[in-house]
């Protein structure tokens, strides 16, 4: 009993002090044509794996098994094993395959066809088209409400954020933002949406249930030019209270705080930042910049750049793998 | 000269008298202070202010990611505050020379090293005072170094003062009248800084030129400057620490050698007079 209370802080500190799990995160290169794996503790690149032509969206599915890519060029979608890199498959996209989302229940994939003003609905275990919906001109910013019941879908000519009913995949309700809206992000519990406006400069935060437009976020960097502060990715932590909006050739993170929908800092990192993405313990921020050829990684509790590590060429989009549930 | 003969104590009293009188002319001149801490600052607020949008963003070591210009040149202008606290030193012996009050230094029975190296050591402990105050002003204008690369740059911060200041010894024994610091000020301080890594990284530089990169790979200043860039962020530039660690025994000896009366210059004096 005695040693065993001794022994009660050491593994209370040991639990404490367990290191993080290293999951991998994966950047499309889009002019690259291929996929840099990095580890996640280390930070460190595990190794590059072609992956078919102008890859760019990037997704996986939540058991970890399916990594999901859009070739662009190819008009298709590649699904490779997330260990191997083999590839696994393809998936019928439609033409030029820019951004998708995969249902929270992992089937079907919503992909946004920039060229044909489509929303492609595949099912990822037949394989088969399930609609093909039409939307506004340029479709690319592609949402989905954590309930699963809405898909949004962002088109950059037409400035709108489509509502999509993820089960009838009819347009519900339509709502104009500035111009163009690259991407659309839920907070967790669904009480808001971010879409962000890449030449007008802005967020917008809409009211999913009112389809209302509630805020618009707007951004100042000192000693940049206005025009180069070009949002594009956002990413919202899962208790709400930080959202990360990528503000392209500026080369910075804006981190905004999720209650007020105030800016309150902005993060030095690599040049034209677009995509981003989180570790399944919100530990980092992966994002990617394009211009520059490397990954900037954002320490999100101290809100710092800790490392801008090389990728391929032109990274464009980048997923972490969840943890691994069985082992 | 017999160095044994004297108690340990009386070496402590002998350093304390020249420490003393460097801290009381540091103390009594606050315009110095400011203005060891203005000339910094002019250069993190205005200059670095302006080129933060200008000059290209670039991942050298000891950074780990891009970091802003005046997250750079701050190092660089510790640097300089240490490279003109030591010429101020030397200022002060040929003023020193001047008045006659080096006379009375002098004829102390202590050997002529440890004068010199007490005068440096007095010096540095000033130039540090100025550089973490200016550490502090730039904190708040958020150039943030880890918090425990404060205390890891102190060794670097020591080295480096003690090789300026031995420069500067150096200079001082060279120079024959106060009039002509003006001309060491032109001639040493300003290609010191400009052919540094203090401004610009040195890939940059070789952009440019090579020749310049040269320069300014030739310059013990860069490596006093790279010497406390790494150790503000807790890590050692062995290059940059033996270059530093060499010129300071080459200046400071070379600065025993030159107030010898025996030689140097108070021996050609003593020809010309």
């Amino acid at each position: 009993m005695k040693h065993l209370l001794t022994l009660t802080p050491a593994l209370v500190l040991f639990g404490l002090a367990e290191p993080a799990q290293a999951n991998r995160v994966f950047v499309t290169n889009e002019k690259g044509n291929d996929v840099t794996v990095l580890d996640s503790q280390t930070l460190e690149v595990i190794g590059t794996y072609p992956v078919g032509n102008r890859p760019r969206g990037i997704t996986i599915s939540p058991d970890g098994k399916e990594l999901y890519v859009c070739a662009s060029d190819d008009n298709l979608v590649r699904v490779f094993d997330p260990e191997t890199m083999e590839e696994l498959h393809t998936l019928p996209s439609g033409p030029d395959p820019e951004l998708f989302v995969l249902h929270p229940s992992a089937n079907p994939l919503y992909i946004a066809n920039e060229d044909d003003n489509l929303v492609t609905v595949v099912d990822v275990k037949t394989h088969q088209v399930l609609a093909e919906i039409p939307v506004g001109v340029e479709p690319e910013g592609m949402g989905v409400s954590p309930d699963g019941r809405i898909v949004i879908n962002t088109s950059e000519t037409t400035n709108m954020a489509h509502f999509i009913d993820s089960e009838s995949f009819e347009i519900v309700a339509n709502v104009l933002v500035d111009s163009r809206p690259r991407f659309a992000e839920y907070n967790h519990d669904g009480t808001k949406l971010y879409v962000s406006s890449e030449i007008g400069g802005t967020v917008s935060v809409i009211d999913p249930a009112t389809q209302q437009i509630t805020k618009k976020i707007t951004f100042e960097v000192p000693g940049v030019l206005p025009e180069a502060v070009q949002p594009v990715g956002v990413r919202v932590s899962s208790d709400g209270r930080k959202v990360f909006v990528a503000l392209g050739p500026s080369n910075r993170v804006a981190v905004i705080d999720g209650e007020t929908d105030e800016v309150r800092d902005y993060l030095l990192v690599g040049q034209r930042v677009w995509q981003m993405a989180f570790t399944p313990d919100e530990k980092y921020l992966f994002t990617t910049n394009g211009n520059s050829n490397d990954v900037s990684v954002i320490d999100v509790a101290s809100e710092e750049v800790v490392k801008s590590v090389a990728v391929g060429q032109q990274p464009w989009g980048v997923v972490v793998a969840p943890d691994a549930t069985a082992n | 000269m017999s160095d044994r003969s004297f108690p340990p104590r009386a070496w402590a009293i002998a350093f304390a008298g020249i420490a003393r009188r460097e801290t009381l002319r540091f103390v009594n001149q606050r315009g110095r202070f400011l203005a060891a801490l203005v000339r910094p600052l002019v250069w993190l607020f205005i200059f670095a202010a302006g080129f933060r949008a200008v000059l290209g963003l670039s991942i050298t070591p000891p950074y780990q990611t891009y970091v802003l210009y005046e997250v750079y040149v701050t190092p660089g202008l510790v640097a300089m505050i240490q490279l003109f606290n030591g010429m101020q030193s030397s200022l002060s012996m040929v003023y020193d020379r001047e008045t006659g009050a080096m006379r009375t230094l002098l004829v102390s029975p202590f050997p002529r090293w440890f004068l010199l190296a007490s005068k440096l050591v007095a010096g540095v402990l000033v130039s540090i005072i100025q550089v973490y105050t200016f550490l502090a002003i730039a904190w708040l204008w958020d150039v943030r170094p880890p918090v425990w690369g404060y205390l890891t740059v102190l060794p670097a911060l020591v080295l480096a003062g003690l090789m300026l200041g031995a420069m500067g010894l150096f200079l001082s024994s060279a120079i024959r009248q106060l009039e002509n610091f003006a001309g060491v000020m032109n001639f040493v301080i300003f290609p010191m800084f400009f052919a540094s890594s203090a401004l610009y990284p040195l890939w940059r530089m070789r952009e440019s030129s090579t020749l310049l990169h040269d320069i300014c790979a030739a310059n013990p200043f860069t490596y006093a400057v790279e010497l406390i860039r790494f150790a503000l962020y807790g890590q050692v530039n062995w290059l940059a620490l033996a270059v530093v660690l060499g010129c300071l025994a080459g200046f400071f000896g070379a600065a025993v050698f030159m107030y010898d009366p025996s030689k140097g210059l108070w021996a050609r004096r003593k020809g010309t007079a």
